[in-house]
């Protein structure tokens, strides 16, 4: 493969191309880290209610500088803001939206997918790591949607979809659709469906790449 | 005449007793009784376990009460952030104890301990480490962990406004494990950054019914510099 002419989607790249996939009027709920960066590129004439684990539902964009208030932060405790029309709520109305499956959407990074769509995303499981879950379990069975956002390959170039996650699973089959630097591709019942590729990339070439076996992507009618 | 307003956070702590688990509200610094801990670190109780959402930020509230090694035991959902090196340290010299509940399932066995549920079955965490040898149930065609409530002697919380029959409003995400830990412990003690008459507090607006507290006391925040905005 010419490695050359492959255009990786950089981490913004990624986040705008998960935010194309959130309709209008979806409430969503991103989580630490990578998928933060999604609500930078939700179009301004879209209406999303972003919802925090910490009990805001309706969360705006962080708050100019020296406006930040100690007591209004999301689930990264960063300072934010609340929309008009935004609600706060106590933790077991939080983890009720959740679990009750009245969050359409929730955005995740991940160590690990597996090929069923189980999600690894809490713990190396290494000897020495202080273990840390806060709400990723409640999003990975509750949310309507899980959508993942990770790099395809570790940075020894390891795929991180796998046929079985050898990291602590986070849930178990409850990954709906990965955003990689490299594709889109969707957990079904009958397996990975590549819905996209960058620029540059062939489905064989992504395969190679790929712990497991990939489905083209599906004609166009 | 009913009165839980009690004059100062050491006056509200006193009672505490070795060994006793107490619920200490906030996510992050954003409500955490940072007043009422310092109270407790000074009235010196110990072997406590202490329920939570994170293990303490920094070096003050929950993370001064570790450092002072009053804390046999942790019940919370995410001990590890940049600034949680006093648990951190603790932990890898297993001078602590932790047991780590994934946050809504914490949520949910505090708020049952208070709504008097003897246990209930939940999706979240099956077929992970943290359900290892609980009991399951299919229900429905969907997987189910059992978990139990959890209770405590004390909790202590922040709230923005309360008044003598203990009632209270919140501010902002401050309110986050307030509510349900005030209804799920045996004495629950609130600060509040003021007290206003009876009457004052709009009843359609009260958050926690005084009936889930049992003390009240101002503390005064006014002369403290504001709380850094905590890193991720």
């Amino acid at each position: 493969m010419n490695e050359a002419a492959v255009i990786r989607r950089a981490r913004e790249q990624m986040a705008a191309r998960v935010a194309r996939d959130i309709p209008e009027g979806a409430c969503v709920n991103l989580g630490i880290g990578l998928p933060t960066m999604v609500a930078n590129f939700l179009p301004k004439d879209r209406e999303v209610l972003l919802q925090s684990e910490n009990g805001l539902l309706g969360m705006g964009p962080a708050p100019a500088k020296g406006d930040e208030d100690p007591d209004l932060i999301n689930a990264s405790k960063q300072p934010v803001t609340l929309l008009p029309g935004g609600a706060y709520f106590h933790h077991a109305d939080s983890f009720a939206m959740m679990r009750g499956g009245h969050i359409d959407i929730c955005v995740m990074g991940a160590f690990q997918v597996s090929a069923t769509g189980d999600l690894a995303n809490w713990h190396t499981g290494a000897p020495d790591a202080i273990p840390a879950v806060g709400g990723a379990m409640d999003l990975a069975i509750g949310a309507k949607q899980v959508y993942v956002m990770m790099e395809h390959l570790t940075k020894s170039g390891e795929s991180k979809i796998v046929d079985r996650c050898t990291y602590p699973v986070t849930g178990l089959s409850c990954v709906d659709r990965v955003y990689t630097d490299l594709a889109v591709i969707d957990v079904l019942p009958e397996g990975l469906r590549v819905v996209e590729l960058v620029d540059g990339l062939t489905f064989d070439a992504l395969q190679r790449m790929t712990g497991v076996p990939l489905l083209p992507p599906a004609p166009t009618k | 005449m009913i009165d839980k307003t009690v004059s100062t956070a050491a006056a509200a702590v006193a009672d505490v007793h070795d060994g006793a688990t107490i619920m200490i509200g906030g996510f992050g610094a954003a409500g955490m009784p940072a007043e009422l801990i310092d109270a407790l670190i000074a009235q010196g109780a110990r072997d406590l376990t202490i329920v939570g959402n994170n293990a303490g930020n920094g070096e003050i509230g929950l993370a001064a009460l570790l450092k002072a090694r009053r804390v046999r035991k942790i019940i919370c959902s995410f001990p590890r952030q940049v600034d949680s090196q006093v648990f951190d340290g603790l932990y890898r010299a297993a001078e602590i104890e932790l047991e780590l509940v994934p946050q809504g399932n914490l949520a949910e066995r505090i708020r049952a301990a208070g709504a008097g549920i003897g246990a209930f079955f939940t999706p979240t965490g099956y077929g992970t480490l943290l359900a290892e040898g609980k009991e399951t149930r299919t229900i429905g065609g969907r997987d189910y962990v059992l978990e139990y409530p959890i209770h405590a002697d004390f909790a202590l919380i922040k709230a923005e406004r309360g008044d003598r029959w203990g009632n209270l409003v919140y501010r902002k995400t401050a309110r986050n494990f307030g509510p349900i830990m005030a209804s799920a412990a045996k004495c629950s003690i609130a600060q509040v950054r003021a007290i206003v008459p009876l009457g004052a507090l709009d009843p359609e607006a009260i958050v926690t019914p005084g009936i889930f507290v049992r003390r009240v006391v101002a503390v005064d925040v006014a002369d403290k510099a504001p709380r850094r905005a905590a890193a991720p």
